[in-house]
């Protein structure tokens, strides 16, 4: 089967900082691949430039058939593809749940107002909110308004989703209910890369988990790797985290 | 010494003074709109456009902040005369007071352009928007309804600001007052009236720009916040 991503020897630098030092890995379709690290060791910085928000040095990154270090890169079809979920949820506040979610579909797949709405209230099903639709963001709680984000990427239909720390600022409560959302995602067969401090969850749904130390993927392996470490630095980072 | 009230010779004159608040609300009306528009077109150009277009934008908002209003006017009533061009004291005047306002609305829209955070552009960009849709749904319209209260002071001022135009001879309130009390002689109380006409005008500009706040920011309707 043909990966979905695929990143071969990618480097990036913020001026005299190298952030990404020769990073490579791939994910198949379907598969479900977590990328851990410390603070600063580049992760979200690697799920930046897979989405082209970053562009990279040098080094290939390919996603869904997009050549993404192509300088011709044709961004907003890449981003038909790819749906991106951030740790600070970024709904866009005057928009109501519903509204937030027919955006996309509207602007971009010029569909039409009333299956936008249908759209819509699928998708917020599949997240649990159908009730929520006319609300608008700050009447719902934090994790109710991260589970809007992933509907709203959704309803793009995209192959490939990432997510960056999106339980991060949550309290353990409401950090259930996110993964609730993340872990059906998976078993439903979406590709996805997710960055996350999470290591139960980790080890629960990850078909691969990535850990990154120092911009570089440290070591790598099944969900198992985790109880197992092979590398010092991991061994390491995961009893700094418990 | 004691002044005597007398407001009875004002009476006749209520039509004209009706005329007169009629006129201001055109002239501001106008002056609203287009200023508006004129000030949002730029605060775009300034935060988007070519770097030429960013020079000219501050160089026109400098320009109208640093000089007075009257002198502005003059500039524009005088400038259409010596370019030939025919004008009534009454377009000269909305023209003089859109070139202000849409200077100080520039200035409003821009702050607000420049309180949108960067992650919803980003945002808006991973969901596949082009520049110009997350433009209009991303940044213009959560931007103007930010920067909305001060943009409703700023009408207001205008309203207010319109009275310069008299200078010209537009026939706004102020305007119809100076002709009313070199007729009647009775400055004082004509003023007086010209007065209370324009607190209640502020009044009433106020209420529409809070009632039309209701209509185009759905939010605000449905959370009751204030504006
Ligand atoms: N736009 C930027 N400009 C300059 N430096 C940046 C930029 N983005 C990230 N960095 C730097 O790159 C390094 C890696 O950042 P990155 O956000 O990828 O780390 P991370 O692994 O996601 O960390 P965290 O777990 O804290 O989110 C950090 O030192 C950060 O300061
Ligand atoms: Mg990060």
């Amino acid at each position: 089967m043909p990966a979905v991503v695929s990143l071969s020897n990618v480097h990036k630098s913020f001026g005299a900082l190298q952030v990404l030092k020769g990073v490579s890995f791939d994910v198949a379709a379907g598969e479900v691949v977590a990328v851990i690290g410390a603070s600063g060791s580049g992760k979200s910085t690697a799920l930046r430039c897979i989405n082209a928000l970053e562009t990279i040095d040098s080094g290939e990154i390919v996603v869904c058939g997009h050549k993404v270090h192509d300088p011709e890169l044709d961004r907003r079809a890449l981003r038909r593809d790819v749906g991106i979920v951030f740790q600070s949820y970024n709904l866009f506040p005057h928009l109501t749940v519903a509204q937030n979610i027919m955006l996309a579909p509207t602007c971009v797949k010029d569909m039409g107002k009333a299956e936008a709405r249908r759209l819509a209230e699928e998708v917020l099903a599949k997240v649990g909110l159908a009730e929520k639709a006319d609300n608008y963001p700050e009447q719902l709680s934090g994790g109710q308004q991260q589970r809007v984000a992933i509907a709203r990427s959704l309803a793009m239909q995209p192959k490939l989703m990432l997510f960056d720390e999106v339980t991060s600022a949550l309290d353990p409560q409401l950090t259930g209910e996110v993964l609730r959302v993340m872990e059906d995602l998976a078993r439903g067969g979406m590709s996805m890369i997710l960055v996350t401090h999470e290591m139960a969850f980790a080890r629960k749904v990850a078909s691969k988990v990535i850990f990154m130390h120092q911009g570089k993927v440290w070591e790598t392996g099944p969900g198992a790797m985790l109880a197992n470490p092979q590398t010092k630095e991991l061994a390491e980072f995961l009893s700094n985290d418990l | 010494m004691t002044y005597q009230f007398d407001f009875s010779a004002l009476l006749p004159y209520w039509p004209l003074f009706l005329e007169g608040v009629w006129l201001t609300l055109k002239l501001s009306a106008l002056a609203t709109i287009f200023g508006f528009v004129v000030g949002t077109l730029c605060a775009v150009a300034r935060a988007e456009g070519p770097r030429w277009l960013k020079t000219v934008v501050a160089i026109y908002v400098e320009m109208i902040r640093n000089t007075p209003l009257l002198v502005q006017i003059f500039l524009v009533y005088f400038g259409f005369a010596s370019l030939g061009l025919k004008v009534t004291a009454n377009t000269a005047a909305v023209a003089a007071l859109v070139v202000n306002v849409g200077a100080y609305t520039c200035e409003i829209v821009r702050a607000g352009l420049e309180s949108i955070h960067k992650s919803q552009l980003e945002a808006a960009e991973c969901l596949g928007l082009t520049r110009t849709q997350t433009y209009w749904h991303v940044i213009v319209r959560p931007a103007i309804e930010r920067v909305y209260p001060a943009l409703t002071s700023q009408y207001v001022l205008l309203m207010l600001a319109s009275s310069i135009t008299s200078q010209i001879s537009a026939e706004e309130l102020t305007a119809v007052a100076n002709r009313i009390q070199s007729d009647t002689f009775r400055s004082f109380e004509t003023y007086i009236v010209t007065g209370v006409l324009y607190i209640i005008l502020s009044f009433v500009v106020r209420l529409a720009f809070t009632l039309f706040a209701l209509v185009i920011f759905p939010r605000r309707r449905k959370l009751g916040t204030a504006i």
